[in-house]
């Protein structure tokens, strides 16, 4: 049975990831492979880099990261941060990203979603989207959240589909950092409404969230940061959690 | 000459798999020169891709009658294993006909009322058949491996483990020197060295 996934997502800036990372023997807790390989040990499906850099400098160290993490990284990682246009996207494949997500660049360009799924395949292309709920309506924002868009959350993310999105990587901005839990009933009819994996971010705290997102919030997969850098939720702990509960995992 | 050869050809994610073979201490060369396959140790024969175009490829470069005509150990990867089949429905493609099993594209709804995801990606349990394959020596009955896919293969005499998505599916295929693999050993953590390994010895 195809399993749900856990992906933790790491922040890198300058080559350097930046959140504090509680894990235990690891000489520099900064490094984004060294990080990459413990997650994996303990059970990460995959994993999601996102360069918040904003430097050309930067953003070449991440270019070297990339290829370091392809070399020593036996899962699956996406990269995010920075890809405008198609040869962004094709030097982060040279450089061994299995997937790249767009966010800001596809809501301006949306036509790049589609020149990227027929150059690389629709499987490479991920479609993050982060938007907040206004007035009973999930209002899609641009920029790191910053900017607001004329988009609404589910027409856009079929939009995405339909141009050849392979993933859609949804982010709550009302749920983002509460460790509440995840915007379960969004993520319902977005992976109702949708025929390609719908993966959940913003929001997780507790192992209850997790469990919650798979069977009401129907996500096929679900991603977080905070709870797993701080190790306020060990990865064995929550898969062995989710597994006792029925939801299929990979142990 | 003692050589691992990877077939260049026009698909994403060879490099992944040279990767792999460098964390298990294994340099491969990447060619598509036809002598440099034929004389190699094994083979591997990766993709990701669309088939018709890569069919196409293979043809235009003579590859396709080198791949057939191998004797030493192959090992196809993803559109690699589909490519080995009889006929893709993806671009009603002829392929090279090594296995007795044709690939077709996964129904957009499961009998369970429940929308199945196509493309099928994520990790899904490999159950092996009876007949033990050297490929999946040292692997649990059904461990999981990472799958990225929109077509697939179906099951008969070459099926050596299946993986369930909405229908029963070639997983592994294996007939006399080739063996292939729908999944991605490359990026299937612990499971997927052990595999590559296996490869490796035969």
């Amino acid at each position: 049975m195809l399993a749900k996934r856990i992906i933790p997502c790491l922040d890198v800036k300058d080559g350097k990831t930046v959140k504090g990372v509680k894990f235990v023997n690891i000489q520099d807790a900064g490094d984004p492979v060294e990080l990459g390989r413990r997650y994996s040990e303990e059970g990460a499906d995959e994993l999601v880099y996102l360069d918040i850099t904003a430097s050309h400098e930067g953003r070449k160290l991440f270019h070297d990261l990339v290829r370091r993490i392809a070399r020593h990284l036996n899962i699956p990682f996406t990269v995010g941060g920075g890809i405008s246009e198609l040869a962004d996207a094709e030097a982060l494949l040279m450089a061994g990203a299995d997937k790249i997500s767009i966010n800001t660049s596809a809501v301006q360009n949306p036509g790049l979603i589609t020149s990227l799924a027929r150059n690389f395949g629709t499987q490479f292309v991920v479609v993050a989207i982060d938007a907040r709920m206004e007035n009973n309506q999930w209002i899609v924002y641009t920029h790191g959240g910053r900017n607001r868009t004329q988009k609404e959350l589910f027409a856009w993310a079929r939009e995405a589909q339909e141009r050849g999105a392979g993933e859609i990587l949804f982010t709550s901005m009302n749920h983002d950092g509460t460790k509440n839990g995840y915007a379960i009933d969004a993520l319902a009819i977005l992976s109702n409404q949708l025929s390609i994996p719908v993966i959940a971010s913003g929001g997780a705290g507790r192992m209850e969230h997790f469990l919650e997102v798979f069977t009401v919030g129907k996500a096929d997969a679900a991603l977080a940061a905070s709870v797993f850098h701080y190790g306020e939720i060990p990865l064995p702990d929550l898969k062995k959690y989710l597994a006792d509960r029925n939801i299929p995992v990979r142990l | 000459m003692k050589e691992i050869a990877v077939i260049r050809y026009n698909a994403g994610n060879i490099q992944s798999v040279v990767y792999a073979l460098e964390r298990l201490g294994i340099e491969a060369v990447v060619t598509d020169d036809p002598d440099r396959i034929r004389n190699a140790d094994k083979v591997i024969f990766p993709g990701v891709g669309e088939a018709s175009t890569t069919m196409g490829y293979l043809k235009q470069k003579g590859l396709d009658t080198v791949i057939s005509s191998l004797t030493q150990p192959v090992l196809g990867i993803c559109l690699g294993l589909q490519l080995m089949c009889q006929f893709s429905e993806e671009g009603n493609t002829q392929c090279l006909g090594i296995f007795h099993a044709k690939v077709k594209k996964f129904p957009l709804f499961a009998e369970t009322e429940s929308i199945l995801k196509v493309p099928h990606m994520g990790w899904n349990t490999v159950t092996k058949n009876s007949m033990d394959n050297p490929l999946l020596y040292n692997l649990d009955t059904s461990p999981f491996f990472y799958f990225v896919h929109s077509f697939y293969a179906t099951t008969g005499p070459d099926t050596a483990a299946v993986t369930e998505y909405g229908v029963p599916f070639s997983s592994v295929l294996s007939n006399k020197n080739f063996m292939a693999v729908q999944f991605h050993p490359e990026k299937s953590g612990l499971a997927g060295e052990v595999l590559l390994k296996n490869f490796l010895k035969l």
